[in-house]
């Protein structure tokens, strides 16, 4: 458990922060710019300072009242949002610098295993950053951080100085991270669709304050939160593969309460994989469509609407026993089917993105 | 031919640079924490201290000289600190050259360091403490490599400047051979005494070392080529 509340104003700016997390998986901290998210990580971090604060990890009391253990006796990891590579140091002297400040035997992360997981057995004999482009130092300094054996990971933002094609890069080496190691990540970000690929557990700000906290789906499935608002609003679906048609390059992936097909994912069969369907990409129909060619038809239950602006309603529904997903339709569509909570529809899914 | 230096200049010449040398060193482990001080420091005093350290560069010699003179002499705090120490007095001594020189050379050694350290992004020194790094600990692994460009400007500045100065010497060191007399009031004896030969080679050679200094700074330095 991992219990953070900090108290903090600057001129045009305050925080009032409380969270209890789960030690364990991704946390997002998610939110728009100025709502806080990167202050909170750094007051995590002892980088900020707040008379006004208190901070437990695990058993380990880290801030309270008078005790402020300074950052430097923190086991933690920070990966800033710009790789902050020494520049006086060569790659391999930036990822020892951390690894060797550690005694031996509390080293949990092996200097080729790091290497092994942020591939950088290429980079590694570089004698000097300035040459890495941002995808390759950010991944030198995530390896950096893990050397120090941390025992929680913060991550500010770490692919938004990126361009696309780097954050493609980078991101397969993250969920790499996420099943590999057993330590929880704090990880600040302002992407949805990045949180929704890697997050476990979500945390959601604005104004300097926690508004919600819970489990991704949990969270993102929820109507009264700001991130229903977004344009990409949608739910994340866990399930598993379990049938792959070679005839058609289609998978099937199944849920709780429903399956899906998608196009040809090259995992095993009993893999389980996270999707996501966007709210906009979901229609409803009250009778069993016949000759669609949505393949997608999945029964439901509408659980809560609410109003979208001036011309749409948010739709939540349920499938089978837990599985959350959201539908983004017209007023008038809702007026027209007579739609209310509590009815059996039937959903239709236009499209559905894999995302880890 | 005869050796184009007497006995008496090859004495000044070595004395200069064991003056420059002495108070080079001392400057380094003085100068760079008042300019670590001044450069991260959000305090009311930062303007003050700056300026006092500054003085320097805008008082005549003489006035630095005549200052420390009355400071270091009998009565004199500096004067009655050397004497309850059993130093005695430093006037027309080689430390109290050293003391002199010290403070006249500060703030060639305190500015360049005091831009280097400027320079240094905070987030440098997160960076640092984030993967274990105790303050000292960054300050010496990190601040001061990054700050090497700053480093060797201030210690050549701090030297050459040393080598260079005239007026404070002569007030608080006076002209004996062999203990004060540096290479700058040798060639001032040599013009006063009509030997403009030998003020010649020894002008000339201050000229060249100057040149080959500076040479050497702006050739070494890599200034503008870090990214």
């Amino acid at each position: 458990m991992i219990h953070a509340r900090f108290d903090l104003a600057y001129p045009g700016f305050a925080l009032h922060a409380e969270v209890r997390l789960p030690a364990r998986g991704i946390i997002a901290l998610f939110g728009p710019s100025g709502s806080g998210k990167t202050t909170l990580l750094r007051c995590i971090a002892g980088l900020e300072r707040t008379a006004n604060g208190m901070l437990q990890v695990r058993d380990e009391v880290w801030q309270d009242g008078a005790n402020f253990l300074p950052v430097h006796r923190r086991p933690l990891g920070y990966v800033f949002q710009e790789a902050s590579l020494f520049p006086h140091l060569s790659v391999r002297q930036n990822l020892e610098y951390g690894l060797k400040r550690i005694p031996p035997e509390q080293r949990r992360v092996q200097l080729e295993q790091a290497v092994e997981w942020l591939g950088l057995d290429r980079l590694i004999e570089r004698d000097s950053p300035a040459g890495l482009s941002g995808g390759e130092r950010q991944r030198v300094a995530i390896a950096r951080a893990l050397l120090t054996s941390p025992r929680l990971l913060l991550m500010d933002e770490p692919l938004s100085a990126l361009d696309t094609a780097s954050k493609r890069d980078i991101l397969p080496y993250l969920e790499i991270l996420h099943g590999a190691l057993d330590i929880p990540v704090i990880y600040v970000s302002h992407a949805l669709d990045e949180v929704a690929r890697l997050a476990d557990q979500l945390v959601l700000m604005e104004q300097g304050r926690v508004i919600a906290s819970g489990a991704l789906g949990e969270v993102l499935g929820r109507l009264d939160l700001p991130t229903a608002h977004l344009d990409d609003a949608g739910a994340v679906i866990e399930a598993g593969v379990v049938v792959q048609d070679e005839a058609y390059h289609l998978t099937r992936l199944d849920f709780s309460g429903g399956s899906l097909w998608v196009s040809r994912v090259e995992r095993a069969i009993g893999s389980v994989v996270r999707a996501r369907v966007l709210a906009r990409d979901v229609s409803i129909a009250t009778a069993a469509p016949h000759g669609s060619s949505i393949s997608n038809i999945l029964e439901a239950r509408i659980a809560e609407i609410r109003d979208e602006g001036a011309d749409r309603v948010n739709l939540r529904l349920t499938i089978g026993e837990s599985q959350v997903l959201l539908s983004r339709i017209t007023r008038r569509s809702r007026d027209q089917l007579g739609l209310m909570p509590g009815m059996e529809v039937f959903a239709q899914v236009k499209s559905v993105a894999l995302i880890a | 031919m005869e050796s184009a230096f007497s006995a008496a200049d090859l004495s000044a010449i070595w004395l200069t640079f064991k003056l420059a040398a002495v108070v080079t060193v001392i400057l380094l482990l003085v100068g760079t924490p008042i300019a670590w001080w001044l450069a991260r420091t959000r305090s009311f005093w930062k303007g003050p201290v700056g300026a006092v350290v500054a003085l320097p560069i805008v008082l005549p010699p003489t006035v630095i000289g005549f200052y420390l003179l009355v400071a270091m002499g009998p009565n004199g705090p500096l004067g009655q600190l050397t004497q309850a120490l059993g130093v005695g007095l430093l006037p027309f001594t080689f430390a109290g050259l050293v003391v002199g020189s010290v403070f006249y050379s500060l703030p060639f050694v305190v500015q360049p360091l005091q831009n280097a350290f400027e320079a240094i992004p905070e987030r440098a020194l997160e960076t640092a403490a984030t993967l274990r790094a105790s303050a000292w600990d960054a300050f010496f692994s990190v601040a001061l490599p990054l700050a090497r460009p700053g480093l060797l400007t201030a210690s050549v500045l701090g030297f050459a400047h040393t080598v260079g100065e005239f007026g404070v010497v002569l007030m608080i060191g006076g002209n004996i051979p062999d203990r004060t007399r540096v290479v700058s009031v040798q060639i001032y004896d040599h013009v006063e005494a009509m030997e403009y030969a030998a003020a010649h080679w020894l002008s000339a050679g201050m000229v060249v070392f100057a040149f080959l200094v500076l040479l050497a700074l702006y050739t070494l330095n890599p200034t503008g080529k870090r990214k």
